[in-house]
């Protein structure tokens, strides 16, 4: 009935955690090393959930620790997996038949993992697993590369010594029936083998797996944009969505907190007028934030085509804060690709205007003329103008004039160019002669790089 | 009720209304008794919600019976139902109390015409002011207060269901607000102290998802995702919800429903528009489901014009499904 705090917090300190308290503590363990957040009072909830409902009933416990632990629909899937392997108890497959003739001599008797084998004792082989895994550390595993070490040291911790031992004895005794039951028991000892590093396998998917993933994630958000091989695309999309995520939840909570308002004095008075003094009409002071209208200019020639997919996937992933987005791709000449992001995906719509302008020589002059043109009227102070490229211009005319209308128009010129800082302006690059123009010029060529950027134009645009 | 303090510990909800909920398999039979067809994981939440003192927080599309499922938990534990609806703006004044202003005013005028005649005979201004401490002051108490929903909760002696409807489409504000509320079932009113309920209310918070909620507020509640539910189900859930309808509509009508949600459509169709198809049909004496009975009622299951022009072309293909084997 009611668990009661005072009463049983004081015994439980001085009993220490019960063994089903601790096997709850590893689970919860696994349960973040899955990306499901387990505070430390979220975990005396599972705990008390726990003894409300006890272990007996698997599908009850589930339940019970699903609803109390899992906040979110996505948190709940991942809660079932992690559940289903951590409780996966299987039984012990001993091969072939049960021995029939087990003489009772002293030599395996006093082999208990022996006599187990022998005996085709499951219940006592699987405690026995437990216990030696966590002696040998089993659940601190966090690379895939312990496995065979770890697996090494639980059968160690299980007496595997003593077993090859007593084979080799029981084989070189001579007797027919010791030979026989050497055989027998090497034969065991394979299984206990599989056995064991089926265990460690399924330690290292609940506590590794996702350590293996992040480590991956964090070599991914540093790698070049450039460099990114084919079969890596799906994974940094999913890198891209998720920091973009993080920012528009960041950004869209401050934009709430902006809009409410304080009591404006001088207005209340002026209206109170109208009704001989009394503040009928109350007027709040309304500080009105735009949510930032971004123009991107994305350099499509093949150097810059893979940063600018990035980048495009970055800022469509920010609807939620970003109030408008205008893109644009340019090589020789500037088009709009507006209508064609909103009627395919980001990687297709990439596709279609590589195919359509890409892979020509850049003309930084002439796309800028273009920009002029299709922005005469819609760039004002509110916009913030993004520009990826490498500001190679083929040694055509940069059109610097056009750079600073666009500078005096906009709020703030931002200008990311994937190649790094010290290659500007060799050879043919145009971009020290840009950067006069821009607010922030900043070679950008990892995710990583690319999220503290978006970061910046967010911030310059929401008061803290 | 009580004050804080010396105060008794809340107790837990009224010993008859917890003998429904003594285990699972007792509130899924106890809900399946009052109309609602809970799966396991519904029926769970329900229980710890029950035995932890702590609120739900149930999530889910539109019209899989979030907020009938506090209804009927209502129902089933036999308690008064409250519900809070949720909306942008608002506040404390709407959600938790108001003072009764013209009362007050009420008040302080005969406490004036009374206080008038009682002071009179005071020999110097110490011994009126001594006086007046001495009446009990009344203008800020519980007697003024205006109470509203949730503290309306709390004040239940046996008990109450508290219903917190789309509390998404709150402020976070609010959301801070509540918190105090759902941890402790107690509030605190600045003129008076804290409130504190005696017996815990069960409390259910809905959300369509509109914006993430804080965690502060997530970590306080237990968490349920009604999904989508499966033929057998579902099919369930039809039959209690419409009784008069025949076993061989109901089986192809559910089926036909779960064949239109494996399409990718604006608004797929929920719990909701099933039963409302289904009452539709049982009014319109089917007994069979054929291409042009669905075609001509099929703005009943789906609400957007283009999803109705995707599901039209396969209406045989899915009406084969559904009466397969």
């Amino acid at each position: 009935m009611p668990w009661n705090p005072g009463s049983r917090s004081s015994s439980a300190a001085r009993r220490g955690p019960s063994p089903l308290q601790r096997t709850l503590e590893e689970f919860l363990r696994a349960l973040r090393a899955s990306e499901v957040p387990v505070s430390p009072a979220e975990a005396i909830d599972a705990h008390r959930a726990a003894a409300q409902v006890g272990y007996a009933d698997r599908v009850l416990l589930k339940d019970s620790l699903a609803v109390t632990l899992a906040k979110t629909a996505e948190e709940a899937a991942r809660f079932d997996a992690c559940f289903d392997t951590f409780f996966d108890r299987r039984e012990f497959t001993a091969p072939g038949e049960p021995h029939s003739g087990f003489p009772a001599q002293t030599d395996e008797r006093a082999n208990p993992l022996a006599r187990m084998l022998l005996e085709d004792d499951a219940a006592g082989l699987a405690q026995a697993m437990e216990s030696a895994a966590s002696s040998a550390g089993a659940s601190e595993i966090h690379t895939g590369a312990q496995r065979s070490l770890l697996t090494r040291r639980m059968l160690d911790a299980m007496g595997l010594r003593e077993l090859e031992r007593l084979i080799h004895s029981l084989g070189t005794a001579g007797g027919e029936r010791d030979a026989g039951l050497a055989a027998e028991l090497a034969e065991r000892r394979l299984s206990l083998f599989v056995e064991a590093r089926r265990y460690i396998d399924r330690q290292a998917d609940l506590f590794a797996g996702q350590t293996g993933r992040r480590l991956r994630e964090r070599l991914l958000s540093r790698r070049k944009l450039t460099a990114v091989e084919p079969e890596d695309f799906r994974a940094m999309e999913g890198l891209v969505r998720k920091m973009a995520a993080r920012l528009a939840k960041r950004y869209a909570r401050r934009r709430h907190r902006a809009r409410e308002g304080r009591l404006d004095v001088r207005k209340t008075v002026r209206r109170s007028l109208g009704y001989g003094g009394v503040p009928f009409e109350i007027v709040w002071k309304r500080r009105t934030l735009d949510r930032p209208k971004i123009v991107v200019l994305c350099d499509v020639s093949r150097s810059v085509a893979a940063a600018a997919q990035f980048l495009l996937l970055f800022l469509y992933s920010l609807n939620e804060v970003v109030r408008r987005l205008d893109a644009f791709a340019f090589s020789d000449r500037l088009v709009a690709i507006n209508d064609l992001l909103a009627e395919t995906t980001v990687d297709d719509a990439i596709d279609l205007i590589l195919a359509r302008i890409g892979f020509r020589p850049t003309d930084y002059g002439r796309a800028l003329a273009d920009f002029r043109a299709a922005s005469e009227t819609s760039l004002d102070r509110r916009t913030t103008v993004i520009i990826l490229g490498d500001g190679r211009s083929n040694h055509a005319d940069p059109r610097l004039d056009l750079m600073r209308w666009i500078a005096d128009r906009s709020r703030a010129v931002v200008w990311l160019n994937p190649e790094p800082e010290t290659y500007w302006g060799q050879g043919d690059s145009k971009m020290d002669a840009y950067r006069r123009f821009c607010h922030v010029a900043k070679p950008c060529n990892t995710l990583e790089q690319l999220e503290r950027i978006i970061e910046d134009v967010l911030r310059t645009y929401l008061p803290r | 009720m009580a004050r804080t303090g010396d105060g008794p510990n809340v107790t837990r909800t009224a010993g008859t209304s917890l003998s429904r909920l003594s285990s699972v398999d007792a509130i899924i039979e106890g809900l399946a008794g009052v109309g609602y067809i809970a799966s396991r994981r519904i029926a769970t939440a329900l229980y710890m919600a029950a035995h932890l003192e702590k609120p739900v927080l149930v999530e889910g599309m539109a019209g899989v019976g979030k907020t009938e499922l506090a209804l009927c938990a209502a129902a089933l534990l036999d308690l008064p139902l409250i519900r809070l609806q949720c909306y942008e703006g608002l506040d404390e004044s709407k959600a938790l109390y108001e003072w009764k202003y013209g009362k007050q005013l009420l008040y302080t005028q005969i406490l004036k015409d009374h206080m008038g005649a009682s002071l009179a005979d005071a020999p110097n201004l110490e011994a009126a002011m001594e006086r007046l401490h001495g009446v009990g002051d009344l203008f800020f108490s519980e007697t003024f207060l205006e109470a509203r929903p949730l503290l309306t909760a709390l004040r239940q002696e046996g008990g109450a269901v508290l219903l917190i409807d789309e509390i998404d489409k709150s402020d976070e504000a609010f959301e801070a607000f509540l918190l105090e509320m759902l941890s402790a079932f107690q509030v605190s009113i600045p003129e008076i102290g804290v409130i504190k309920a005696t017996t815990a209310p069960m409390v259910f918070l809905t959300s369509n998802n509109v914006r993430d909620l804080g965690d502060a507020l997530k970590r306080r509640c237990l968490h349920l995702h009604i999904p989508l539910p499966d033929q057998r189900l579902e099919e369930r859930i039809v039959a209690a919800r419409v009784p008069g309808i025949e076993a061989r509509l109901r089986k192809s009508l559910v089926g036909f429903v779960q064949a239109v949600r494996t399409l990718d459509l604006r608004k797929l169709p929920s719990i909701s528009e099933t039963v409302d198809w289904a009452r539709a049909l049982v009014l319109l004496h089917a007994d069979s489901l054929d291409a042009d009975l669905v075609r001509e009622t099929l703005n009943l299951l789906l609400k957007f014009e283009q999803d109705i022009v995707a599901v039209e072309p396969r209406i045989p293909e899915f009406l084969g499904r559904a009466s397969g084997p």
